[in-house]
Order: structure tokens, then sequence, then C-alpha cells
């Protein structure tokens, strides 16, 4: 079904980037125009979720060329629900970051990035072309440079370093990965190149799989490309770290499932790749977090180790699997952002991130220690949390699909998660504070009205994902259902007819 | 003529992957711009050969050129336009930090690995834990 | 600055030149090779001729808005106009051509993509621009660098020295952590 919603969610935070560019000297107008704008894609993204759980698929061809020609946009049940995740998240991040008083954050340019940002983001998850994919990953790399640099302090420039050159030789890849798949099939159309990608012969498909996995597994930070990650994401301000945690990687992700569902039938399917890069990419961000003592760099372990968990599911390739997958990516990205926030806050509050260093936050602001109580036990998968629901749909597929090796990984991987959360628990919020940390009078609060009340936002936002985890985990069924018969998404972009 | 284009292709790739492994950061930018023209002469000889104008041309059909390529390498040479510009500012940043533009080593990873070395020997424990102490005290200013 | 004469005299020659070559790229750029990113760049670099002579103030003086206006002012104009077909009910990014037959300027075809390329023209200008504002200036202080230079590792194994070196002694390893942190402090 054709709808004019598709196209806004990319539209409005771009439209607002210009204006906020222009207003680029009055700071009160650049807020009051980022955050309309981030609350208009919220209720666009909500409208769309709605409209695809009545329509299955509703797309918008660009300039009204039609599928294999023009570039399409299409919305099916994970872009909406990835939709809705992201724009929310945008939103309550942009809250913090005005709550969040200092030289970075006040940043004449740091409205106007992040609403590209937010544009490309939308983009990467509303585009049906492989090409427009590439220029929504550039729109949004581009953006996350300039945000992760906008100190341009010297430890700023060496993680973004790590950070742009990988990100451009991922690109390069891409574009080599996008010129072969021209050069073989006459098509870019992600629709179109599902129809013609089956009548390559396998190695060939298998290289072009592979090649994908590899050019989305930088952006996801996939087991040996993972590297640039915990170098540079710690070193951007607090609140633009939480959005990268929270969306850049997932995004990656989100690509992975997409190609791998859409583009390639099921033989051709890596299956058993994935898996034990999977298992490999849980087990060094579990072992790695072990080793680390800066808090947010201890949290950039864990994001590592999320991608695992959510390659593993997608490596199943079945129904149960792949809706494991939705739901999972939904509630790390709440997860998250939400540590990050209270990593930003513990920051503020202790003047220090190192665990060594600060201590005693339980005292002396009781409110960071719930805020973080909340999402670590998610993240570690304990019972009442939404962590738990995840990870026990992903591990129940697992047993479904007799992986037993990779289920075994998991588990590990979950205590070891565990055993790091109560590391920053016993290091940070209980013990000494070490010698003469600057706590500032009358901070028991946790720190400015506006950051805790963001961070509140999502700590209530995951608790209503546990409240509501049945129709939510309904929401990824059907939604794990689409992505394993493609062909719903197939016949709405090329008009039922096929080419 | 697309073996010559080829041939450039990977000698423009090969060569870009050597400069990126200097660690130098404007060898890095030169290695990132030969790449991104190995990916855009990838992209057009993707199309297949030449042939006359595409779209305003007037012949025989099979005579054209095919369009898509030459607009897919020519947004893609916009793309790496912008970035190399962000590129270069970040190499000229990091000149005006350190008059220098060697990538290091991370901090973090220097000091976990200084801090293994010293794990059979107890003085040496406490010794790095001081010298960690005193390492970790310079950023108190960034973090505030 | 010393100044050329030859350049100056040139310049001021070439600047309205080229910028009238470039609006030439902008309003053919619908069906022949041009387009406002072809345009913006003429342009651009034309104001680049005037820095070479003039420096930051020539380029500065060449307009009006500032650089930000600029940019946001195209960016707004090309999305404006990408969205508006939606408002009419089409799709995105639809264009409609128009054609004009005044008597005397002979036909004359205007397509809805003119002001996408105004749009993109705009921003490659004000991007120019603003890259100008940020590097171009080259006061002494701005030249300075942000603090003391560290000693630069000169190779990749002095780089990996506080690495490889098992030490010891604690004097050493004291020694060599020193050294880290005073490569590393910010």
């Amino acid at each position: 079904m054709n709808s004019a919603l598709v196209p806004l969610p990319i539209v409005i935070p771009l439209l607002a980037a210009a204006l906020a560019v222009i207003f680029v000297r009055f700071h009160i107008v650049q807020r009051a125009i980022a955050l309309s704008a981030l609350i208009g894609s919220v209720g666009v993204s909500i409208a769309l979720l709605v409209q695809v759980e009545e329509h299955d698929v509703v797309k918008m061809d660009a300039g009204g060329w039609a599928a294999p020609l023009g570039i399409t946009y299409v919305v099916d049940r994970l872009s909406a629900i990835m939709l809705v995740t992201s724009s929310l998240m945008l939103l309550i991040v942009l809250i913090y970051a005005i709550g969040q008083r200092g030289v970075e954050d006040n940043h004449l340019a740091f409205d106007a990035v992040y609403l590209v940002l937010a544009a490309g983001v939308a983009a990467s998850f509303v585009t049906g072309d492989m090409f427009n994919l590439f220029v929504a990953f550039e729109m949004m790399l581009a953006a996350s440079f300039v945000l992760l640099t906008l100190g341009g302090r010297a430890d700023q420039v060496r993680g973004g370093m790590t950070y742009v050159v990988i990100s451009l030789v991922a690109s390069a890849m891409f574009i080599t990965a996008l010129a072969l798949l021209y050069a073989s099939t006459g098509t870019i159309n992600m629709a179109d190149l599902a129809q013609r990608i089956p009548e390559l012969s396998s190695g060939v498909r298998t290289g072009f799989s592979l090649l994908l996995i590899l050019v989305f597994g930088v952006k996801a930070g996939l087991f040996p490309l993972f590297f640039w990650l915990p170098d540079s994401y710690p070193t951007a301000p607090g609140p633009v770290t939480a959005i990268f945690a929270g969306l850049l990687t997932k995004v990656g992700v989100y690509a992975i499932i997409r190609t791998q569902t859409l583009l390639f039938p099921p033989d051709s399917q890596q299956g058993t790749v994935l898996l034990i890069i999977g298992g490999l990419t849980m087990a060094v961000g579990a072992l790695g977090a072990l080793a680390q003592d800066d808090l947010k760099r201890l949290l950039s372990f864990h994001i590592v180790g999320q991608i695992g968990f959510m390659i593993f599911g997608l490596g199943l390739f079945t129904v149960a699997g792949i809706s494991a997958v939705v739901f999972y990516i939904v509630q790390t990205i709440l997860v998250k952002t939400n540590l990050f926030l209270v990593a930003g806050l513990i920051d503020r509050h202790t003047g220090s991130s190192r665990i060594s260093r600060v201590g005693g936050v339980v005292r002396s602001a009781p409110i960071i220690a719930v805020f973080f109580a909340v999402p670590a036990l998610s993240l570690a998968g304990l019972p009442p949390s939404s962590g738990f629901a995840g990870k026990f749909a992903l591990i129940n597929a697992g047993v479904m699909s007799s992986q037993w090796a990779i289920v075994t990984v998991a588990l590990i991987v979950s205590l070891l998660t565990l055993f790091s959360m109560t590391k920053i628990w016993a290091g940070v919020f209980w013990g000494e504070p070490e010698s003469a940390t600057p706590l500032a009078e009358g901070r028991t609060n946790g720190g400015p009205p506006l950051m805790v009340l963001a961070t509140g936002l999502t700590v209530a936002l995951s608790i209503s994902f546990v409240v509501f985890a049945g129709p939510m985990f309904e929401l990824a069924e059907r939604a794990g259902d689409d992505l394993m018969n493609p062909s719903a998404y197939i016949n709405a972009v090329l008009g039922g007819g096929g080419s | 003529m697309s073996v010559l284009l080829a041939f450039t292709a990977a000698t423009l790739f090969s060569l870009g992957t050597w400069l990126l492994l200097q660690r130098r950061l404007t060898r890095i930018v030169i290695g990132i711009g030969l790449i991104g023209h190995g990916t855009n002469i990838l992209l057009i000889t993707s199309g297949g050969g030449g042939g006359i104008p595409p779209v305003i041309g007037k012949g025989d059909k099979g005579d054209f050129a095919d369009p898509l390529p030459q607009a897919l390498a020519l947004t893609a040479i916009v793309i790496t336009f912008g970035v190399t510009a962000f590129l270069l500012a970040m190499a000229y940043r990091s000149w005006q930090l350190t008059h220098d533009d060697v990538v290091a080593d991370d901090r973090e990873d220097r000091l976990i690995a200084a801090s293994r070395r010293t794990d059979s020997d107890v003085a040496d424990v406490e010794a790095a834990e001081r010298a960690h102490i005193t390492d970790s005290s310079g950023d108190e200013e960034d973090q505030l | 600055m010393r100044r050329s004469l030859v350049l100056d005299v040139s310049v001021r020659l070439l600047y309205p030149s080229i910028i009238v070559l470039s609006l030439y790229f902008l309003f053919s750029g619908h069906n022949q090779p041009g387009g406002g990113f072809v345009g913006g760049l003429a342009a651009s670099a034309a104001v680049s001729l005037r820095y070479v002579t003039g420096g930051l103030e020539a380029v500065r003086r060449s307009f009006r808005s500032e650089p930000p206006t600029i940019l946001g002012a195209g960016l707004a104009l090309s999305v404006g106009t990408a969205v508006f077909p939606m408002l009419l009910g089409g799709a995105i990014l639809e264009h409609a051509t128009l054609e004009l037959h005044p008597p005397v300027l002979g036909d004359i075809k205007v397509t809805s993509a003119l002001p996408f390329d105004v749009g993109v023209y705009l921003v490659v200008i004000g991007l120019i621009l603003m890259v100008f504002e940020a590097f171009g200036d080259d006061r002494d202080d701005e030249m300075e660098m942000v603090e003391a230079p560290t000693v630069p590792a000169t190779s990749v194994r002095e780089e990996y020295r506080a690495l490889t070196q098992h030490t010891s002694s604690s004097t050493q390893h004291a020694a060599a952590s020193a050294r880290l942190e005073e490569n590393e402090t910010s």
C-alpha cells in the first residue's frame, strides 16, 4: 500500500536540521526546532507502526518511478518497530543533552548534526534500495564522526581516527559489493535483487552473502571487526555515547538481518558462519569487559557482547530465532541507552568514570543506583527484567534448533555479564570513594533535573517493556514471520506482478 | 578496455591498502582517497562497456551506456569528497594538538597491558596501581 | 600579506566569469552536464581564488549572508522541493516541467528539479565558506598549538616500547608509565 507517511521520518529531521543551521545563533530556537522535530518523528513512526499492522507493508516510490527503476521507501514490521524505538531514544537522549550543560553539549552545531544523525538512522530503516542504504549509512556516519569529535580533544581525535578510518574502509567495501552486485544482477533494488540473486551460481551467492556480512559487520561490531568500538565510543560526550551505543551498531545489525533474510535464498544463508561469529562476538564482549576499569569502556565491550546475541538469533534462521532477535534488539536499545545515560550521571556526580576511583554512590545519590540496577539486571538477563524475556526467547529458539554449543556459550556469557555488572555495582555504588572525589554539595538528587528525567524515562520504558512483554513479543513474532517469508515485501515493492 | 580499468582499480586498491596500514594520518587520508577512486572505477565498470550518452542521446536502445552506475559513482564521489575533507580537518586538529599525526596506541589498552605484565610480582602490582592512579588523575578536567 | 598585482587583476577578471559559468552549469543541469553540485563547486573555485588573493577578508566580503545561513537555506530549499509534491498528493521528489514560449527569448523549459539544484548549489557554497572560516584564518594564534608538543614517536617500535619491554623492577615500570602519562595526558 502507498502511504505518504513513509518518507516523513527522514524528511522531518532533515528539514529541521536545515532550520537549525539557519538559526545557528539562536540557541533556544535551535533546541525548540530539534525537540519538536523529534517529537514529530516519534508520532509519525507510531502512525507507521499502526499502518503496518493493518497492511503488512507500506511504501512510497520516490519521484513516482516504480520499483526496479526508482528508489523505493518501504516500511514493514521490522522497520516500523526499529523506527519507533530509535525515534523514542533520540528524543530522550536529546532531552538528556539539553539537561547536561557543558562545552560540547552546547556546541553550536550539536542540534543540526544530531538531527542529521536521526535522519540517517531513519533512512537506513526505511529504504528499500541498496545504494540508498549506502547513502543513509554515510549520512548517519558523517553525522556520527562530527558528534564523536565535537570537543576536539586529543583522545577524541585519537578515538575518532580509528572510527572514521574503519567506517570509511567499510564504506569502500560496501561500494565494492554494490558494484559487483550490480554487475552480476543489473539491479540494486532490494526486492528486485531478491528475485535475481537465486539465478546466480551458488558460489557467487555465498560470496555476496559473506561480503555483505563483512560490510555490515564492521558497523555492527562483529567479532574480528569490533576493535574500533571500545576505543572510540567512550571518548564522545555522554549523550552522544548513549545514542551511539543504543542505535548505531543496531543499524548495522538491522542491515545484516534485512539483507540476509530478504536477498538470499535459504541455501546460501550463512547460518553456521553467523552462529560461530555470534558466539565469538559474545565471548569477546563479555571477556573484554572483565578487564576494563573505565565504566564507559566496560559498557562498550558489552555492546559488542549484545551484538553477538543478536547474530546468534539470526544465525538460526528460524521464525522463533528471528522473532527473538527483533524483541532482543528493541530491549537492548532501551537498556544500552539507559546504561550509558546512567554512566553519564555517575561521571557527572563523582567526577570520574573509573570504577577503581569512585565509590559509595548508593549513599550519595540513591536514585542513580536505582536507575543503574534496572538496566543492569536486564543486561545480565535476570528474571524479572526485559533482558530475561529476550534472552529466554533466544535460548529457547536455540534449543529448538538443537544448537547446543551456542546455547552453552550464551549461558556462560550471561553469567560473565552478571559478574561484570556486580563488579560495577561493588566498585561504583558500594565501597568508599578514592581520595578526595569532588562531590559537590547538594547533589544527592543525582544531577540536573532534565538529565534525571530522561534517564528515568528510559527506566520507565524498559519496565513497561516487561509489563507489555506479551503483546511486544507477539508483534516481534509477526515481524519475524514477515522476515522469514519475504514474498509479501517483494510483492508490495514490485507492485504485485513482479518483474 | 575493461581489463585495463579492472587493473587500474586493483592497483588503486592495493596502493590504498598499503597506505592505510601506515601510522601517519596524512598517508591514511591519501590511502582512503585512492581506495575511493578504486571503488568508483569499479562502479563504472559494473555497468558494462561504454556507449552513446544515455537519456538525452538519440539512437538505438542497445547502444546506450548504462546511466545508473554513473549516477552511483557521482554520488559516491560526492560522499568521499565530504568525508575526506573531514579526515583532513581531523589530521589538522591532530597536528594542532600534538604537532604530529601519528595514530597512537589506545591509552586504556596500554594501561591494561601494563598492569598485566606485573601480575607475578606483588610489589610491581602495587607500583602499577600507584602509577595507574597518577596516570588517570590527568583526565579529570576532561570529564568535568 | 604580500600581494601580487598580476594575480589580483586576473582574479578580479576571473571571479565574475567563473560565477557566471557556475550559474550556467546550475541552470543547464537538468538535461546537460552540470547541475547544482558542479555549479556550486565552480563557484567555490571562484571563492578560493579570492581567498588566494585577499585572504579570509575577501571571502567574507563576497557574500552578505553568513555561511551557516547559506548552507541552511540551501538544505531547506532542497528538502522543501523534495517534500512539496507530497503536499499536492504526489510522491516524494516527484517533478514537473513547465515550458514557456515568450516572444523574444525562444523556448524556455523550467523543471521543478531547478529549486532542488539551487538548494544543492547553496549547500556547496555554504560548506566551502564554512571550511574557509574554520581553516582559512592564518593568524598566528590559530597556528599555535593548543598545548605543548609531546615528543612524537618516530617509529613503531618506539611507540610500542612501553608495552613490549618486560619491566622487572618497579622503578623501570614507573618510568614507563610516566612516559605513557606524559604522552597521553590531555
